[in-house]
């Protein structure tokens, strides 16, 4: 088999690494206080339920499933075929079940508690996106297929030692496709999956009617919001020192770099995203510094353990200044209506941090690499999960009917609100 | 419009991989993988418009 050992880890960096990996689940916090606070007030239970919901779908199927076919490390086992003189790895072929989890080197356990807290964060993604007319059952059905089959196989071709991880051994090209936080295999990857979920399920009812523009539908609680960027913050420093490590093999003293390019990013992402708003706005908006601030963040997945802090800062600076556009794009002008801007921060954010981390490598063929890693997951994921998710939309429909819409998914499927005491609004849309 | 888009995405997948196995030479195969993503992006572009198209005519 043709794969690279990852050096073996010092007592010292398995409980630096175990640590950070028990503080990047302060990311998926965030994004679920975002997820909830850019929905509506009626709707704010289901979707901080759901969130816990799909947390908990993903870790009991990727551990009855989907770890089977990740493959954790470089290394491990994997169904190979030949092409062209060189190996292609395909698919992992690791224990079912955790078998052999509580023996397999400290590395490998590592690397599964991360793809864990990946899947989950990737699941997360189309949640925030079909909010206000997505069901709590679809969500996790949804989140069932993603930590199955959609999320191991991008993990294994990119953290294990799969074809794309390779390229730089079969094809010279840089030191492979390199994702070291996870901007391919956890954002493009979910922001695809809610592309999917967003025309799959339809906009909300009222959103784009039959004349004029598109109705602006903005979230219950922009407090939520901030919050949930200052906890992912946290999440997100801790997630890519961990991706540096697992999946870098970084050394301690490039750890300092990492956090400081993480900050920088959505610190320029943030100010830019600033800017542009009070330009176009006359003052900031909050929602969109939010989705700003996220972007750079997303961004920082890709490129905080390969650049330099001048070349995050520049990454972050382009990614704030096209989030707010891409939101108006999307809104406006293609009729998606995405109310956690999913698509916008996470898939155009995550593609433009693997291109940057190609472009300011110091590689030489990284660039390529990154290219090809984008190519896969355009040309292949985006369609795979748009046809799992129609084929599941036959059999548990993610839509719900009109009266849920009307009154509310806290009341329609949980019989009870977020907040009891707010009189439940009447929608202009129905009148 | 929508399937249609979608089914030539993974075709300019396959330039890519196309370019990885047939152009040893950098250059070449550098200038191949733009040009399977350039096809991506067609395809990308062509299932947006079919989603517009279909969300116009179920507009209420």
């Amino acid at each position: 088999m043709n794969t690279t050992v990852p050096p073996a880890l010092s007592d010292a960096v398995f409980a630096l690494t175990l640590a950070l990996l028990l503080i990047a689940p302060l990311a998926i916090a965030g994004l679920a206080l975002i997820n909830a606070g850019l929905g509506r007030s009626r709707s704010a239970s289901q979707a901080l339920l759901g969130n816990v919901a799909i947390l908990a779908v993903t870790a009991i199927v990727f551990a009855l499933v989907g770890a089977t076919f990740a493959g954790c490390l470089p290394g491990g086992a994997g169904h190979i075929f030949r092409m062209a003189g060189k190996p292609w790895n395909l698919l992992g072929a690791g224990p079912l079940f955790l078998g052999g989890l509580a023996s397999a080197p400290a590395q490998s356990q590592l690397a599964l508690i991360f793809e864990f807290l990946a899947v989950a964060l990737a699941a997360l993604l189309p949640w925030g996106s079909g909010a206000d007319r997505w069901r709590l059952t679809a969500g996790c059905a949804t989140s069932a297929l993603i930590a199955a089959f959609v999320f191991p196989l991008a993990a294994h071709w990119i953290w294990g030692g799969g074809w794309l991880a390779q390229l730089g051994v079969n094809f010279n090209l840089g030191a492979g496709f390199l994702d070291g936080g996870g901007a391919a295999t956890v954002h493009v990857l979910g922001g695809f999956c809610a592309l999917a979920v967003i025309w799959i399920a339809g906009p909300r009812r009222g959103k784009f009617p039959k004349e004029g523009f598109s109705t602006a539908m903005p979230g219950h609680n922009a407090v939520y919001v901030l919050f949930g960027c200052l906890v992912s913050l946290v999440g997100w420093v801790a997630w890519n020192l961990a991706g540096a490590i697992l999946w870098l093999h970084a050394p301690l003293a490039a750890l300092p770099v990492t956090a400081i390019n993480t900050l920088l990013t959505a610190s320029a992402a943030l100010g830019s995203t600033f800017i542009v708003t009070t330009v176009r706005f006359g003052k900031p908006d909050a929602s969109l510094c939010a989705n700003g601030w996220m972007s750079g963040l997303v961004a920082s997945s890709a490129c905080a353990g390969i650049v330099s802090p001048a070349a995050s800062l520049f990454v972050g600076l382009v990614a704030g200044i096209a989030t707010p556009l891409l939101v108006e794009l999307f809104d406006l002008a293609l009729s998606v209506d995405d109310p956690s801007g999913a698509v916008s921060v996470h898939v155009a954010a995550g593609l433009w941090g693997l291109f940057a981390a190609g472009l300011f490598a110091p590689q030489p063929g990284q660039l390529v690499a990154q290219l090809v890693g984008i190519a896969t997951l355009l040309g292949v994921f985006l369609p795979l999960v748009y046809l799992l998710f129609w084929v599941l939309n036959r059999f548990v429909p993610f839509r719900v009917d009109l009266d849920g819409e009307r009154i509310g998914m806290d009341l329609h499927e949980l019989g009870g609100g977020a907040y009891p005491e707010f009189v439940i609004h009447r929608d202009e849309s129905y009148r | 419009m929508k399937i249609a888009g979608l089914l030539v995405m993974p075709a300019g997948f396959f330039l890519t991989i196309a370019a990885l196995v047939l152009f040893p030479d950098p250059m070449q195969r550098s200038v191949f993988v733009v040009c399977g993503l350039a096809v991506e992006s067609l395809g990308l572009v062509v299932t947006i418009k079919g989603h517009m198209l279909a969300r116009g005519e179920s507009r209420p």
